[in-house]
Order: structure tokens, then sequence, then C-alpha cells
């Protein structure tokens, strides 16, 4: 069975929900003295939020996941309406065969529709295309007191830009609807470029932006010396044809290899990250640089072919650091990944990407324009914590911001730092809604 | 793979219901949705058509009304004239304790869960024994329970409806046989599905809809004769089959 969980484990709480099956219900009661009190209440999608934004332990939360039906598809204007709990591996299984695509994705298609507006989710081209919000053309919040409002850009603006983003405090999302853009094959043309180094990644990325709809980097950061901060830069496009020789299939079926059980906590540790790291730079940059076609899916996604990759960490779990500084603030980024390596509790795969200065719709959305890094930290107790909280430091300093969807752990100061809009969202919060996250970064300490 | 035969769904707004026709729309095929509530089922038909059904055809009907189920049967002859699958899938989960109380509610309980599929069966079959089709091309499939297995003091309602349905198809089997058309009985464990939200669930036996779907969906198109589904069920029913009566009647199960 599915527990209520977080993605990464931490914290490592299991809790009570309700399911609703049709729209058009009703939230649970959640009045003092009611006989099933439900406490106060929270929307879960697919529980792909690495922290506590997606845990509600003294409430309920309300599982959006049989609420999974398309409601329209034009396959004309490529406007597609559906109920919140659609995932975008579903969204993707209908649409990429009538060459239309998601407008933005996340690093995984596991996620609900309700859960990306929540969470205002970027991608690979959000240099070029913003985050998901801007592609929602509309949306119906359901809230506690039973009222229903249609949200979009032209009408109840101001829930509409709350909610983008908002964590899932405003209300339920119920449906959604979404503009999606045009391709001619699964394939996305890739080009795939070594760098040492932050400065080569600069002008990497400073070049390829102007020309290509996707962009993003992985980063070494466990070696230091001459091999610190290297990493390979891969760009890409949507390809105009499906290349001669590939099967021309628009989806991959349920994840082929599984991690069965949650690593034993000796398999992770700075050898070999470090081991895996330099394998993993030798053979791809040997391998692929230069010019490939890889499907979608492996380009997307290519951690959802392993089922349940959060067991690697093993179950006392693991934290995911994810944070922006802008441009001008290089050496800010450089002094982080140094740290990062000295501590040698950074992981596998760091992801660097361009963050664009196209408008984030959301009053707490958290792309903003700079560079943008992610990794995961094995979870090392308070030495993981003292490090992050390091960091923290740093990307106040430099003016940055941490993302919710991936934090466990971040201060209410940290939060009232990176997100400045924080007074004027608390106006749209349904006064029966919260989440563990919203309690900590609103705690006095 | 495509797959763009017409499928009956009895049942069509029930979790594993949904479920297997998301799987018949996505190879191409064609629906027919049988069920009480008609906004639910237009919402169904909306997601199937939008899933890559070919064509999605609603027929709301009261199955406890057996006076309705010949027109009924002349309503899906006339939504399609070459039907590949009878899917049965709605079912109630009686209070044990409130049909002991009450013959009405064991009564309800008897007639929704077996009487009601024996008469639309009956029905079916006479009008499969008369086409001529060739072997593998039609197939009748019926969902009963590992409860039907063994009657036990805490569901024997629901046990002997599903049961009884169990037997009275495998007479079904035998008979069709001939005719080609196969018969599959499928079993299923507990499903977290909103007709088991009263219980509390977790555990290793609990499925979901759509794994339970899967099951049956590859059992139907093999033609299969009775399966279980998760098929961990059947060496726990095996043994459960087993346990001399003497025995078993002092258990609490």
């Amino acid at each position: 069975m599915k527990k209520y969980r977080s993605w990464a484990f931490i914290p490592p709480i299991e809790q009570k929900a309700v399911r609703p099956q049709w729209l058009g219900f009703k939230l649970p009661d959640t009045n003092e003295g009611e006989k099933e009190k439900s406490g106060s209440l929270l929307p879960y999608g697919n529980g792909r939020s690495y922290g506590d934004s997606c845990l509600n332990v003294k409430g309920t939360v309300v599982d959006s996941r049989s609420l999974n039906r398309f409601i329209h598809f034009d396959e004309n204007t490529g406007v597609l309406k559906c109920e919140a709990g659609v995932t975008f591996a579903d969204i993707l299984a209908v649409i990429v065969p009538k060459n239309w695509f998601l407008p933005v994705t996340p690093g995984t298609k596991f996620v609900t529709v309700g859960g990306a507006i929540a969470n205002d989710v970027h991608g690979k081209n959000h240099h070029q295309d913003g985050t998901f919000g801007r592609h929602v053309l509309g949306f119906e919040l359901l809230r506690s007191n039973g009222d229903t409002l249609l949200c979009s850009p032209d009408e109840n603006k101001d829930f509409y830009a709350a909610t983008i983003g908002g964590l899932g405090l405003t209300g339920f999302i119920t449906w959604a609807e979404i503009q999606l853009i045009k391709i001619e094959s699964p394939y996305i043309k890739v080009e795939t470029t070594a760098f040492h180094g932050l400065d080569e990644f600069y002008a990497l990325s400073e070049s390829a932006n102007k020309n290509h709809r996707y962009s993003v980097a992985w980063i070494d950061c466990a070696s230091s010396g001459k091999n610190f901060a290297r990493g390979l830069f891969m760009a890409g496009d949507h390809a105009d044809h499906t290349p001669q020789g590939k099967p021309n299939k628009a989806v991959q079926a349920e994840p082929k290899l599984s991690i069965p059980f949650n690593f034993p906590k000796l398999a992770l540790n700075r050898y070999s990250i470090k081991a895996f790291n330099a394998l993993y730079f030798n053979k791809n940059s040997a391998m692929s640089a230069g010019t490939s076609y890889q499907h979608y899916d492996s380009y997307f996604y290519p951690l959802d072919g392993l089922g349940d990759w959060n067991r690697i960490y093993g179950k006392q779990g693991f934290y995911q650091y994810q944070f922006v500084v802008p441009f001008s603030e290089k050496a800010t980024m450089e002094k982080i990944l140094n740290k990062i390596v000295e501590s040698g509790l950074g992981s596998f795969l760091a992801v660097l990407k361009e963050f664009g200065d196209v408008d984030s719709p959301g009053l707490l959305s958290f792309p903003r324009p700079g560079i943008c890094l992610a990794l995961d930290f094995a979870n090392r107790g308070e030495t993981t914590l003292k490090l992050a909280a390091e960091l923290d430091e740093l990307v106040i300093k430099a003016g940055g911001a941490v993302y919710p969807a991936k934090d466990v752990r971040m201060s209410s100061q940290a939060f009232k730092a990176y997100f400045p809009k924080m007074e004027e969202f608390k106006a749209f919060i349904d006064p029966k809604f919260t989440s563990d996250f919203w309690k900590r970064v609103n705690k006095e300490s | 793979m495509n797959n763009n035969e017409t499928a009956v769904i009895f049942g069509a707004t029930s979790a594993v219901g949904q479920a297997l026709s998301k799987i018949h729309a996505e190879q191409g095929g064609a629906l027919i949705l049988v069920g009480r509530d008609e906004s639910k089922l237009d919402v169904t038909a909306a997601d199937l058509r939008t899933r890559g059904a070919s064509q999605v055809d609603c027929l709301v009907a009261d199955l406890d009304d057996f006076d309705k189920h010949q027109s009924l049967l002349q309503e899906i002859e006339n939504k399609a004239d070459d039907i590949a699958k009878y899917y049965f899938f709605y079912g109630t989960l009686p209070d044990q304790k409130a049909c002991e109380a009450s013959w009405q509610e064991s009564h309800k309980a008897l007639t929704t869960n077996f009487l009601s599929a024996a008469s639309l069966l009956t029905l079916i079959a006479n009008k499969v024994e008369t086409e001529s089709k060739n072997k593998g091309d039609r197939g009748i499939i019926v969902v009963t329970s590992v409860a039907g297995d063994r009657g036990r003091q805490s569901n024997y309602i629901y046990g002997a409806a599903k049961g009884g349905l169990t037997l009275f198809l495998q007479g079904l089997r035998n008979r069709l046989h001939k005719s080609g058309c196969s018969v599959t009985t499928v079993k299923p464990g507990f499903i977290d599905t909103p007709m088991t939200s009263d219980i509390e669930k977790g555990g290793p036996l609990w499925a979901t809809p759509e794994k339970v779907a899967v099951d049956i969906y590859k059992a139907a198109q093999k033609g299969k004769n009775e399966i279980y589904t998760p098929n961990f069920w059947m060496p726990i029913m095996l043994i459960i089959k087993n346990i001399p009566e003497t025995i078993f009647k002092k258990l609490s199960l």
C-alpha cells in the first residue's frame, strides 16, 4: 500500500488521509467537536515533494490521486483540461502520439497537475518558457467553506497568483486547464559539452540559452583541484523528425528496474560518491560529447527509469538542497561548491541550471533570474544540517532562495528572506489548510 | 499493441471498472459503459475518449431491476453488433451483522451480488451461443471474490453470493465451451477502493485497482478460466479451502 510519506523519507512519518473519488466532493469537516474530526487539511498529490510541504501530520491530507480523469483535450489547439490528480506520465501517454508536449516539466513525470501548480515547477526550458504556472490557463479552487473559485489570469487573479506556487495552502485544486506545445517527434536533439569550472559553465550557458529550448548541466560536487566543478552541459531541442532506426514510441511503460529495499547505510560514502562522479564524467564526456538523439523519456526523466530510487539513501532518508543565486553572485556559487566538496557530503547527481528572466506568476514561486544548483545530501544527522544552515547564510546574503518543495529544514528567517511576498500571500490561505512546512517556517525562534 | 474490440463494462464507475476501461481505451478499443449514475458515467466516458477509446457509449441502468435486463441488452446490441468482451465489475460489500439482523439486508446483498449477474449472464449466454465466431474472439469476465471460496462467520452472506456466482460461472463455462466463448472467473483479494473504505487498510494483502485491472485484462485476453488477483491469493486460499471443517468451524475468521 502506498503510504503518505515525503519523497526523501524525512521526517519518517505516516499520516491520516481522505481520498475523494469524484469531483463535486466536499472537503471533510474540520470543526472542533465533530466525532471524526479531521483537523487541518492539506492536498496530497503523488508524494514527490522531498520534505514536509506535502505533510500535515496532526491533521489530514486530501489525496487527489483518484481524481485522475481527463476532461477534454483539443488536439487542434493543444488545450488540455483534466482533474488535478492526473500525472504528467498520464498526460504524456495521451498527448505525445498527437504531437503535443508538456510546456514545462520537472525531472520526474510522476507528479500530479495539482502538485505542479502548487509548487510552480520549472524545467530545463526555464530560460525561455518560465515556470509551469505560466502555461496554466485556469483552474478551479475548492475552499473549505464549500466555495469554488474559478481562477485564471483574468478571473480571481489574486487567488490565481497565490495558488500558483502556494504550496497547497490556498485550497484544493480540483481541475486545471493547460496550454501544451507542439512537437514533431518524441526525440530530443541533444548537444553535450564537457566543461571545467564555473567560468566555462557560465560561458556555455550564455551562448546555448539563446539558441536552445532546453539546457541543464550535471556537475561534479565531489572532486577538488583540477577537477573542481567539472561537468557536462547538455543543450536540447525537440527534434524536427524521428531519426532513422529509432522506434517512434511515445511512451515508456512502468520503470523496468526498481529499488526493492532501502540500501544499507554503508552503501553511500565519500569514496563511492567520488568514484561514481569520476566514472560518470569520464564515461559521458568521452562517449556522448557532440550531438545525439535521445528519447524524451530518458532526456527529461532519467531517474524515473529506476523505480523508488529514493531508497538508495537507506531508510534514514536524505536531504535535497536546491537554491538559486543571481548571476552576479558567481563568487558565492564558487564558495558554496567549495564547501560542498570539502564536506564530502555531496551526492551522485548535482544539477546546475540557468534561470531566465521570464516572470514567475506565483507570489511564492521559487524560480528567479540566476543560477540554480540542486543536489542530494545523504542524511548524516547534525553534520548535514549544519552544512545546510551554513549554505543558507550564503544564499541569503547573495539575495537568492531555497526551493520549498525540496526542503525540510530551512528556518523561518531564511524563508522570509527568500520569499518577501510571504505577508501578502497570507491573506489567501484557506483558514482550515496548513502543512508541516508552513507551521515550521512561521515558527518564531 | 492495438486492440479495437468492443467491451461492455457492467459497473463502469467502480474503481476496478474504471481502471480496466482505461486499459481498453489506451489500446484503442470501444466501450459500452453501464452504471447507475449518469454524471459519473459521463465523466468516465470523457476520460476514456481522451485516453484513446475509439468509441464510448453510456447506458444508465439499475441492475437490481431484473425486468429491464432484456431491454438493456437490446440497447447494448443496438450500440454495437460485434461485442467481444462482457465485464462484470459491480457489487456491494454488505455489513454482515446487518444481514444477520435483517433478511431484507441479506436479500438485497444476494440480489445485487448474485441474482442480478445470474440474470444478465443467462441472457448473454443465450445470445453468444447462437453467434458463430472463432474460438477466443469472445469472453465473459466476472469478478467474484476470494470470500466465495469458503464460508466464514465474518462475511458469509457476501461469500455465499460470490461463491454461488463462482459455481454458476463454472457451469456456464462448461456450457459455452463448445461455442468458443470463454468464461473467466476473477477472484480478487482486498482491493483499496471506495467499497472497502470503512476497513482499516495497510499491509501487503491490499492491492490497487490498477494492479488488479492489469491482471484481469491479461486473463481476459488469454481467455483464462479462473484467476486470483494478486496471484498470491491462490496458495492462501488453497490452504484455507483445505482446513478440515471440524477445525475451521472453531476459528474466528
